[in-house]
């Protein structure tokens, strides 16, 4: 019904890839399979998450006559590789070559497809194990169809390389040759299955750069959420409220409306504050293309309401917070009696710490497209979180679920904030408009900066005490930061768990007296998850007040740090207030010191840590816990005369358990490394009267080329014991920030203590 | 009305003078492998090449186009040294998301056409207008060297 559209499939476009005979002409597992995919109910994990997971190969395997095989991808692509990861887990169990693998992207649907929320780092960690058994299943039945056809025992073959092998009569069969007999195959008992044995793997934990898109991202066949097309498709931008909370007052659009191709001038109905994932209002310009969209905002007249918020003002604000952060807040955990250890202390020490608000900038803004046609909504959208905007999409146009379906585009970059569907649903009210064209709802970087969930802004306040021996005694930490609650309840004030825990509460140091503490604060724009979260503060403010202590110790910092994390051990999440854990099960993850210590010393160690550096060389690291994996990053810098940073060498260790896309992994700690040497040296939203400042990339600088380290190594450490899978895309970014300002302060003597770095160096 | 030559054929663009040339290509003549990213100049996302050299085409009016040739990544891969810079950038693994990709890569084959062995320095120079957010810049770098090889026979 809907075929003018150039979105179906993504993976056409690889090299070497054969023609499938499509969709139309495959052979689905439809068969007749009872098994059951229960399994005992659990809260954590994967099976924590709404619409749990799921295996059964009908869902994600289709065999096409030609023998290629077409396997479908529930979780969003934002430049983890997910798409690639999790296909070649289901390739690699089946025994399929990859050059005969498609890869096909699932709708929204959660409950035929189980969770698809692609954020805290857990595509890979939730979905492995259900791949893995899709992929055994599909084998077995591979291999049975063909025992059966052959008349020998199923024991006798095997499936290697996309054929079925019968050794004895030295017989093989390409799996285009069983197609049209596996389907009459019922499914094997689960308990059945074998497993490949890891020896025998070709790609999973293996070296290699297998793609599912890069081909057809380097060649501009790869859809966006802004690359869909049909015959008489309108666009859209929107004006919307410049303070959170601000609304429409009046509009006149017959300015706008004299622009050649401006074909209508409308309201969108915003939410009001807490207005979460829901858009926040506006006047939309709806044009026959984007640029007349845009001329026809620049001469649209709006006025809008005052706000509670228009007040709002970063330099005052951050005042207020690092004067809230310096009095008793709400108590979050405590250990011993931090008081009594401060006052017998040969020593305290005490430093404030501020991170300004970032916008996450994906290089695609937000976009997305609707078309309600036929009594059916349909919509394409680079969304991490197809559900929950197909649920908000059907509301919004009245339509019930099933007659509402949204296409999951690659995402041009997402970092969180594309886990919020309002730019989806702007689009939806314009197709309300516009029954039967296809509606575009663009964003400008203007706007895409200056109406982001931010990340939050934020005071940390820290006070330690060192004992006769060097030895951190007491250690008080105030974390004052508006919280993502703002965003659905009435003005929460303080950290939830799952902020809290990243970082603040659940340190793992070996203190006697702990006190952790959240004095409260108000939230002025909307905040929202930024890649790697609230460990960015947390992690900055930790990191770097223990190289402070190192320095007030008088001792190297790596035998500090060391000393600090204590002996081996690991530490049930429980143990920490509220012990979040990023919905991991306390058992299947403990905090394991003895694994943060092992990613530091291959990171110093690697990076030659102790060794004489040229003048106006220093080097600096961090090392942290969050997404389930431990990352430790060393970076060696050069301060210039006149202040110019050059980042010469990163070197990163990361244990995210096992391993499955060990290149991947590498290059999301590549990633996540320019990524916090940018939040750290120009990363900055600042308020002015209740509005973003910044507005596109002259005024919100995110990293360049000449930026990012000369020289990036990744090592990636074997755990010294049997663990589960961690995460991966985010956890690089915490220790980057406050490795880069300690190997500042060892090649200057100054010390960062507020975010961003901007001219502190000049 | 404004003529354009775009990949090898003469299109008529009804489009105002002022229109960009990007949304020229993606909106009215339909070729989306071009990206928007910032509508200033300033990210590189919508690279292409105006008479072999490199523009952003989000700050290029129609009106200056007209008349020139015009090479969009769809076409890239037909040039020889276009195809080299996109295979090196799969071999090499460059892409995360991906949207900024075809830029950079229009950037760098500009580069290695002008300058067939360039140095760190000037590598960085060359690719300073086009950004990365997910901070593949290391194996651009890489991936422009691979593609340099590869050019002068020399591929590893």
């Amino acid at each position: 019904m809907f075929s003018d559209f150039s979105i179906v499939n993504h993976g056409t476009d690889r090299r070497g890839f054969i023609k499938s005979v499509g969709a139309t002409g495959a052979l689905l597992f439809t068969a007749n399979w009872t098994w059951a995919q229960d399994k005992p109910a659990k809260k954590y994990g994967g099976e924590g998450m709404p619409g749990g997971t799921k295996s059964d190969p009908k869902l994600f395997v289709a065999i096409n006559y030609d023998g290629t095989i077409d396997i479908t991808v529930t979780r969003s692509e934002m430049g983890q590789g997910i798409r690639s990861s999790l296909a070649l887990v289901v390739a690699e169990e089946m025994e399929a070559d990859w050059n005969r693998c498609r890869v096909l992207q699932a709708v929204g649907d959660e409950a035929k497809y189980g969770n698809q929320n692609t954020d805290g780092s857990r595509s890979m960690r939730h979905w492995y194990e259900p791949m893995r058994q899709c992929g055994a299943t599909v084998r077995a039945i591979i291999e049975a169809a063909a025992a059966a056809g052959w008349g020998v025992p199923i024991r006798e073959v095997r499936a290697s390389k996309h054929s079925v092998i019968h050794a004895l009569s030295r017989r093989k069969a390409d799996f285009a040759e069983l197609v049209g007999v596996v389907g009459s195959f019922e499914s094997p008992d689960p308990i059945s299955i074998r497993y490949k044995s890891p020896r025998t793997y070709r790609y999973i934990g293996k070296e290699h750069t297998h793609s599912a898109d890069a081909v057809s991202m380097v060649s501009g066949t790869a859809i966006y959420g802004g690359d869909t097309r049909s015959a008489g498709m309108v666009y859209a931008v929107v004006a919307r409220p410049p303070v959170l909370g601000s609304t429409v007052e009046s509009f006149d659009g017959s300015e706008a409306l004299k622009v050649k191709g401006v074909l209508k001038v409308m309201p969108i109905e915003g939410a009001a504050v807490p207005s979460g994932f829901k858009p926040i209002g506006g006047i939309a310009v709806v044009a026959e293309n984007t640029w007349a969209a845009i001329k026809g905002r620049e001469v649209l007249k709006v006025d809008w309401s005052s706000s509670p918020h228009d007040s709002y003002e970063s330099e005052a604000h951050r005042q207020s917070l690092e004067e809230a952060s310096s009095k008793p807040g709400k108590l979050v955990r405590s250990v011993g009696d931090v008081e009594a250890a401060f006052s017998k202390a040969k020593k305290t020490h005490v430093a404030t710490y501020y991170l300004p608000h970032i916008a996450h900038a994906p290089m695609e803004p937000p976009v997305s497209t609707a078309l309600l046609r036929n009594n059916f909504l349909e919509i394409w959208a680079p969304t991490q979180a197809p559900q929950a905007a197909r649920t908000e999409a059907a509301e919004r146009a009245g339509m019930p679920l099933e007659k509402t379906r949204i296409n999951v585009t690659l995402l041009g970059g997402g970092f969180g904030r594309k886990s919020k569907a309002d730019f989806i649903n702007e689009a939806v009210e314009i197709a309300k408009a516009f029954p039967g064209r296809a509606a575009r709802v663009q964003w400008t970087r203007e706007d895409d900066i200056r109406h982001d969930y931010f990340h939050t802004v934020s005071g940390e306040h820290l006070e330690a005490s060192l004992n006769r021996r060097g030895k951190v005694s007491g250690w008080l930490h105030r974390s004052v930061a508006p919280t993502i609650a703002s965003l659905f309840g009435p003005d929460p004030k303080h950290q939830q768990a799952f902020e809290t825990n990243m970082g603040h509460s659940n340190i793992p140091f070996a203190i006697p007296n702990v006190r952790i503490e959240n004095p409260e604060v108000a939230a002025h724009t909307r905040i929202g998850w930024f890649r790697s979260v609230s460990n960015i503060p947390h992690g900055f403010a930790v990191q770097s007040f223990i190289a402070e202590l190192a320095e007030e110790a008088g001792r190297d910092p790596l035998r500090f740090y060391l000393d600090l994390l204590g002996d081996d051990r690991e530490i049930n999440p429980d143990e920490f207030k509220d012990g979040w854990n990023h919905g991991e099960d306390p058992k299947k993850y403990p905090v394991d010191t003895g694994r943060l210590k092992n990613v530091l010393n291959v990171a110093t160690k690697e990076a030659g840590w102790g060794k004489r550096l040229p003048k106006g060389r220093g080097m600096g690291f961090a090392v942290h816990y969050s997404f389930v994996s431990y990352v430790a990053a060393v970076l060696e810098v050069e301060v210039e005369k006149d202040g110019n940073l050059i980042v010469h060498k990163a070197t990163m260790a990361i244990d995210c358990g096992p391993r499955i896309n060990p290149d991947r992994i590498r290059s999301q700690m590549e990633g996540s490394c320019v990524m916090g040497i940018g939040l750290a040296t120009t990363g900055e939203i600042s308020f002015e009267n209740g509005s973003a400042k910044q507005s596109n990339f002259h005024d919100y600088q995110v990293p360049r080329i000449s930026l990012a380290p000369k020289s990036i190594s990744v090592h990636l450490v074997d755990p010294e014991k049997k663990v589960e899978l961690g995460g991966v895309g985010e956890p690089g970014v915490p220790p980057i920030a406050p490795a880069l300002c300690n190997a500042i302060y060892a090649a200057t003597g100054k010390r960062i203590r507020r975010l961003p770095i901007g001219d502190q160096l000049a | 009305m404004t003529t354009i030559h775009l990949n090898g054929q003469d299109r008529e663009v009804d489009a105002p003078e002022d229109m960009p040339l990007l949304w020229a290509i993606r909106d009215v003549l339909g070729f989306t492998g071009t990206k928007f990213g910032c509508g200033m100049g300033l990210c590189g996302a919508c690279t292409m090449h105006m008479d072999g050299a490199p523009i952003r085409s989000c700050v290029t009016p129609i009106s200056a186009a007209a008349g020139k040739k015009i090479t969009t990544i769809e076409a890239l891969g037909r040039q020889k040294v276009g195809k080299a810079v996109q295979e090196a950038w799969v071999k090499v693994g460059v892409p995360q998301c991906g949207y900024c990709q075809c830029g950079q890569v229009m950037s760098a084959t500009a580069l290695l056409t002008s300058n067939p062995s360039p140095n760190e320095e000037e590598i960085e120079t060359s690719m300073a207008g086009n950004i990365c957010r997910c901070g593949t810049y290391n194996r651009i770098k890489t991936a422009i060297h691979t593609a340099s090889d590869s050019l002068k026979g020399g591929a590893k």
